[in-house]
């Protein structure tokens, strides 16, 4: 066991998956020499090679582009864009190409290709760097798409959606980079929670309160808060977004018979959308209230000084819990 | 061209040995005779037969003074952003002389398309320092007025904004205000609303974008419609040697300004620390865009001497010998050492300046800190022309939860609009005679 911040959970996954797979790349700007804007690759190109460890040119449309041919030539690239808002210019070539290309060749062709994306605010930054644009992919059929919320699941997660020969479209709560956990780096990764899988985080018995990503700590600090009040919640880490494990959550909901799905994301079309649709057609009949969300506004993120506004926090998700108990 | 020069040889010494750098740092030695330069950077006035400027007195002076304002903007944006006052900021620092060079060449209704670090060619549009600060501190996105100052919204995403520029200057020939005819595509007849391509109603439009934003698929396409085009358009270039951590060869094998060849229309590089031959070049490919001659690329060949922005730490990726070296090419000590051996001001006239910038530099300050938070529900405004059903109910169930609050808490205070601000000095309004053509 060691003490690692998120960050440095993920930086250990790739050196893992780095060492296991000589067909293992990693691609992005300014991944080799800084090591990351955010130090997630920091150190690997000095231990693996600028072969293996490329810092692009600054275009995200060719980081995709090439991790596909390099894909078709056999190898695994694993592609960062730096910030979530600067994922569009490459949006052409993972949703009309890489998420394609299994369905397009009847099966022939595999493009094990991950991109990691750091998603999200909260940490005061300017446009385009606090956005949450995972719907837009989990759309996408041919993609899995999903988040990691803790240290040790980055260590996995990032070592599983890269063992994956489906393309993932990896989302790091950026804002969480710096948060501490015992990550057990010994334990074999393929006996680990499969990466399809969601995860249990808190138990309890009154109500369903699904997160990922950065909103899976509200969450959970929105239970203890809850548990004082004398109201039981039980936390899911979806850690999937698409697929989704609608068992493990449906299974929770009709002991809870409530559901509050939260995401910094708009709420407006997005996956709480999903989920309530599915919970109400799983668990109608165990339902005590309709299945609440909790999200981001339908407006562009905000200007940095209104992002607590913006973004959801222990009180909104608190105050969606009441209006299920209200019904 | 001719070149009455000196070596200099103290900055030869700590060139970096990057090919690039060198070729674009020896222009005397006659490794870069492509580099286009009026003033070397010990002060000493070269004369160039294909980019002659007769420039006043008073008008060195007047680029001095923007020189030296702009840096102490941004000196002060980083201070306010060591003490927490803003996010971020990427600073300009020994990108002035670009950036004021190329603002200045600007006529009054010429159109500029900055990147998100073009806070000088922002002073020459006349916009308020504290408006760049605004953005940096979270309040808004930008809060001034492209329609005013002809000055557009700051493009974060890499070279999306080159488009931009290029459509809009596709607008310009359509609107008539492009001389030449070369194109025919004017909607409103030959030059309806304008004087023609020498007149003062002939526009033309300038993206400015880095070195990094070349390898963006965006930036190709803007070349090639330009040139397709034929728009009357200045794409400009600030090459200051890094993308963040990475050098300029990893983004080209090829000079930036060699680029424009292949899609057809005129490249060239300057010295990009240079503010008479930036203002020279670009005043010179804004006349032929006005003239229907199409786009020009101007490379201005200059360098980050500080960090990519205030997150960054450019410790990690290139060595100090190189920021030393470019130290001694500074853009603005070059035009002091001129002003003063010229005759053209006396020593009086450094100290008036540096003693406007300590002004601006308070007013900045004090301003920044009593810039107050937008209010909570202004994130609603602004997304859609008119009433979004969705939207406002959203708006107004925000409104009710956060009036939920109001018996525990006090309520967000609503800004105080300009009371709360200090008052702007005279000095402050140096800005304000943005858009005046030198």
């Amino acid at each position: 066991m060691s003490t690692l911040t998120l960050a440095r959970s993920l930086n250990e996954g790739l050196r893992r998956a780095l060492e296991d797979d000589p067909k293992v790349l990693i691609m992005g700007e300014d991944v080799g020499k800084l090591g990351g804007v955010f130090r997630i690759t920091d150190g690997l190109q000095k231990d693996f090679g600028e072969s293996r460890v490329m810092d692009t040119p600054l275009a995200e449309s060719g980081i995709v582009g090439t991790a596909i041919g390099l894909a078709l030539r056999g190898y695994r690239p694993v592609c960062e864009i730096q910030f979530d808002g600067f994922v569009y210019p490459a949006f052409n070539q993972i949703v009309a190409q890489l998420a394609k290309m299994r369905y397009r060749s009847r099966g022939q062709l595999a493009l094990p290709v991950v991109i990691r994306i750091p998603f999200g605010g909260g940490i005061g930054a300017v446009e385009h760097h606090s956005e949450s644009p995972e719907v837009l992919f989990a759309h996408t059929a041919g993609l899995r798409v999903v988040a990691c919320s803790s240290g040790p699941d980055a260590y996995t997660m990032i070592q599983q959606s890269i063992r994956s020969d489906d393309p993932v479209i990896f989302f790091e709560p950026k804002r969480r980079y710096w948060e501490k956990a015992e990550v057990d780096t010994a334990a074999p990764v393929s006996e680990a929670l499969p990466l399809d899988a969601a995860r249990v985080v808190a138990e309890g018995s009154d109500a369903t309160v699904l997160a990922y990503g950065p909103m899976v700590k509200v969450a959970v600090d929105a239970a203890a808060a809850a548990r004082e009040d004398g109201r039981s919640l039980e936390v899911i880490d979806l850690r999937s977004l698409s697929p989704l494990d609608l068992p493990t959550v449906a299974d929770s909901v009709r002991r809870t018979g409530r559901c509050v799905v939260v995401h910094e994301a708009p709420v407006y079309a997005g996956l709480g959308a999903e989920i309530a649709a599915r919970v109400t057609e799983e668990c109608f009949y165990s339902l005590e209230s309709p299945v609440l969300r909790v999200g981001g506004f339908s407006i562009p993120y905000p200007a940095s000084r209104n992002e607590d506004h913006y973004l959801p926090d222990l009180d909104r998700v608190l105050d969606a819990v009441d209006r299920a108990f209200a019904f | 061209m001719s070149v009455e020069t000196g070596g200099s040889s103290a900055a030869e010494e700590l060139m970096p040995t990057a090919p690039a750098a060198a070729a674009g740092l020896a222009p005397a030695a006659g490794a870069a005779e492509e580099l286009i330069q009026l003033l070397t950077p010990e002060g000493q006035r070269i004369r160039h037969s294909d980019y002659p400027l007769d420039v006043s007195a008073r008008e060195l002076q007047g680029l001095y003074r923007d020189l030296v304002l702009v840096r102490r903007v941004d000196t002060e944006a980083v201070g306010l952003q060591r003490q927490g006052e803003l996010g971020l900021w990427a600073s300009l620092l020994g990108q002035e002389a670009a950036q004021v060079g190329s603002g200045r060449a600007l006529s009054p209704q010429d159109m500029a398309f900055p990147s998100y670090r073009e806070h000088g060619v922002a002073w020459c549009r006349g916009v308020s320092p504290l408006k760049l600060l605004e953005l940096f501190r979270g309040v808004s996105n930008g809060g001034w007025d492209p329609a005013e100052h002809k000055f557009h919204l700051y493009t974060i995403v890499i070279g999306s904004q080159t488009l931009h520029a290029t459509g809009y200057a596709m607008g310009v020939q359509r609107d008539g205000l492009t001389g030449g005819s070369t194109n025919g595509d004017s909607a409103n007849g030959d030059g309806a609303n304008g004087d023609g391509a020498n007149g003062n109603g002939s526009e033309a439009v300038i993206a400015y974008f880095g070195d990094g934003a070349t390898s963006q698929g965006d930036v190709s396409e803007a070349f090639n419609w330009a040139a397709v085009n034929n728009a009357p358009i200045v794409f400009f270039c600030q090459n200051n040697q890094w993308a963040i951590s990475e050098p300029f060869e990893r983004q080209s094998r090829v000079p930036i300004y060699q680029r424009s060849r292949g899609f057809g229309f005129p490249g060239l590089r300057v010295d990009g620390n240079d503010v008479l031959a930036c203002l020279a070049v670009t005043r010179q490919a804004l006349k032929a865009a006005r003239e229907g001659q199409g786009p020009t690329l101007i490379e201005a060949f200059t360098y980050r001497m500080g960090a990519h922005t205030t997150t960054d730490d450019p410790t990690r990726y290139r060595v100090a010998a190189e920021l030393e070296a470019w130290k001694l090419r500074d853009p603005i000590e070059r035009v002091k050492a001129y002003l003063l051996r010229s005759g053209a001001a006396e020593a009086g006239f450094i100290d008036e300046v540096d003693a406007e910038a300590d002004q601006l530099g308070r007013w900045l300050r004090d301003a920044c800190r009593a810039m107050p938070d937008p209010a909570p529900l202004s994130m609603f405004e602004h997304v859609y022309a008119g009433p979004q059903p969705i939207l406002d109910g959203e708006r107004d169930a925000y409104a009710a939860y956060l009036d939920s609050f109001a018996d525990t808490a006090a309520p967000p205070p609503e800004p105080d609009d300009d009371e709360a601000q200090p008052a702007q000095p005279a000095v402050a309004q140096a800005f304000a005679r943005g858009g005046e053509e030198l």
